[in-house]
């Protein structure tokens, strides 16, 4: 064989063997529901999703943990589509969720798994709208928040709100939120409304805590995040639905009597009817210990039926 | 004739391929990678309903939206041009006065000491760099300049500049190196001072270098995803006009290595969102691809003088 016959081969070998390796790399990977039996019969349970339950999720993680030293549960962020598309693929045993599933992700995770997901409702979370504590703005409808964030608004200057930023910049910074988060997927279905789309050019950044420490920053800006994410650099604005009516502040009662307009609730999502250490750790977090935590997080505890 | 023994030569023969495997993966590997992202995109290029004009000319980037998805990248582009070409407006002169300076003018001392410190450089993660734009950066920026938002194409394109620098001054000198002692000798000989040996002797002998030097770095900022994700602002905007100065640097921009990552985690394998990220890829690997050519193509040059 000559050399160069044989480098050929060498070459398609290799070709072969990385495209092989790239494949194996994207196929599917799965995992038995959460039940993996590590050494010492010690449990994993998989947790994954919203950035906004994300301090909770470990706040219940770790308390669960301490109670119950054989499961450990490991908690990722990364954002609500992430953790769906986790447990659509199998790495995640629960997805946590700032939105409802969408109907086309329920297909496909009851496509994958061969049973309908589940939703447990864990909590209500109140959307804050914040702005820098030096703006003297103090309420705001969600027609003008349309306005200020929808494709089709019109606007752009704090002098359309009827005030003077403290900078002296007239222009609205708009801060948003990274498009698989849910928090960006719940304020556009109420706020910029459901077949509506976000006027681009905001600033899209990728966590809530963020959005907040961005706005305590920028005199002009004006962002949106859970209300558990408030220091003391932000102001959060009353909300009311339309100009004359009512405006109301993100507290828990105003939220807990539905009067707060931006208010929504926590989600964990399973693949099927939860089992196991799976459906211990959801019942868990929804007994008086887990709810508590939920308190403590700056979030509303789910109403007992 | 010096007699080798059977085994010695068969030893020799495997680390003759040994090293030659080596040298082809990278080959390989490259190859394997472009088909990788070509074979996730090409679903949709193939689709019929995919317009690569469209695609590329306009902005209306809507990927996420249910009712009326939208592919435009052409903001996404611009963002990318605007923060690289602002970049290496700030990294060019630095760079290569650096790489004189280093080459030509300073005690070999000094010149190990300055080496070892841009070698360093080099070595920050770029994470680091774009927490120092999203921290400090942005609020320098939004002191010096009074712009009411520090997250811009000027604080993306001084963190660039910083993270190619370092590329540039250590590729410049090896040029400046590698042109011969007897040219300089010549210029001593005929008494010039030392700014026409630079001017006159040096840069036109290893402009081909230095010009590969620059497009390396060029090569650096386009492929910078982390940094400028964290300190342009992320926003779907196009930072140029047709009045002077043309380019507003100080507009919040996204640039394409960036929304791929933010966006890549959320998707549904195989979605429509999926693909065209992955067309992004392969529009990032032949412009990074078509720079590096230039630069080696130039490199080459020299050589054949």
């Amino acid at each position: 064989m000559s050399t160069i016959l044989k480098s050929t081969f060498v070459i398609f070998g290799l070709a072969g063997l990385a495209g092989g390796l790239l494949l194996v790399g994207c196929g599917k990977k799965t995992t038995n529901g959460g039940q993996k039996a590590g050494a010492g019969n010690s449990v994993e349970i998989q947790n994954a999703g919203s950035d906004t339950m994300v301090n909770l999720a470990q706040a219940w993680a770790e308390a669960y943990g301490a109670a119950n030293s054989n499961v450990d549960v490991a908690v990722a962020g990364g954002g609500s589509g992430t953790g769906i598309a986790a447990l659509i693929n199998g790495t995640a045993d629960i997805a946590n969720c700032s939105r409802a599933m969408k109907s086309s992700e329920l297909t496909k995770s009851a496509n994958t798994h061969g049973k309908d997901p589940k939703q447990h409702v864990m909590g209500l979370d109140a959307l804050a709208v914040y702005v820098h504590k030096d703006n003297p703005l103090e309420e705001i409808t969600i027609e003008q928040l349309g306005g200020i964030y929808g494709e089709e608004g019109t606007i752009t200057k704090w002098s359309e709100l009827g005030v003077k930023s403290s900078d002296g910049n007239d222009e609205i910074i708009r801060i948003s939120r990274q498009s698989n988060s849910g928090t960006y997927v719940f304020f556009k279905e109420t706020v910029v409304g459901e077949d509506k789309e976000f006027k681009l050019g905001s600033r899209d950044l990728h966590g809530s805590k963020d959005v907040v420490e961005l706005v305590g920053n920028t005199p002009s800006a004006i962002g949106y995040s859970g209300m558990g994410y408030a220091t003391d650099h932000v102001k959060m604005l009353k909300v009311a639905v339309k100009k004359g009516e009512a405006p109301y502040a993100p507290t828990l009662q105003n939220a807990l009597d539905k009067k707060y307009p931006i208010s929504r609730p926590l989600y964990m999502y399973t693949a099927g009817e939860p089992t196991g250490h799976i459906k211990n750790y959801i019942d868990w977090c929804l007994s008086d210990a887990g709810q508590k935590i939920v308190v403590d997080n700056g979030y509303i505890p789910a109403s007992k039926n | 004739m010096l007699h080798r023994s059977k085994y010695k030569a068969l030893l020799e023969g495997l680390i003759e391929w040994i090293i030659r495997i080596c040298g082809i993966s990278a080959v390989v590997f490259v190859f394997a990678i472009f088909l990788f992202v070509f074979w996730q995109g090409k679903g949709l290029i193939f689709s019929g309903e995919f317009d690569f004009w469209k695609f590329l000319t306009t902005k209306e980037w809507y990927p996420a939206s249910e009712s009326n998805p939208r592919y435009g990248v052409y903001a996404l582009i611009t963002g990318t041009i605007s923060v690289t070409v602002l970049a290496m407006v700030i990294a060019v002169p630095f760079g290569l006065g650096a790489a004189l300076f280093i080459s030509e003018f300073c005690s070999p001392k000094l010149k190990e000491t300055l080496k070892i410190v841009i070698e360093l450089l080099a070595a920050i993660p770029s994470v680091v760099w774009g927490f120092i734009g999203l921290t400090i950066m942005n609020q320098l920026i939004m002191e010096l300049f009074g712009a009411p938002i520090g997250l811009t194409v000027l604080n993306g394109a001084i963190i660039l500049a910083l993270m190619s620098v370092p590329i540039i001054v250590s590729i410049g000198e090896d040029a400046l190196q590698a042109v011969p002692d007897s040219y300089r000798e010549a210029g001593i000989g005929l008494g010039v001072t030392r700014w026409q040996m630079v001017y006159k002797v040096l840069l036109p002998a290893a402009k081909n270098g230095l010009l590969a030097a620059v497009l390396l770095g060029v090569g650096r900022a386009i492929g910078e995803t982390m940094a400028v994700l964290m300190a342009t602002g992320h926003a779907v905007h196009i930072p140029f006009d047709a009045e002077f100065p043309f380019l507003h640097g100080l507009d919040s921009v996204r640039t394409l290595t960036a929304t791929i990552a933010a966006e890549l985690g959320e998707t549904a394998r195989d979605s429509s969102h999926y693909q065209v990220l992955f067309i992004i890829g392969i529009l990032l690997f032949t412009i990074t691809f078509a720079v590096n050519l230039a630069a080696d193509l130039i490199v080459k040059g020299i050589k054949g003088k």
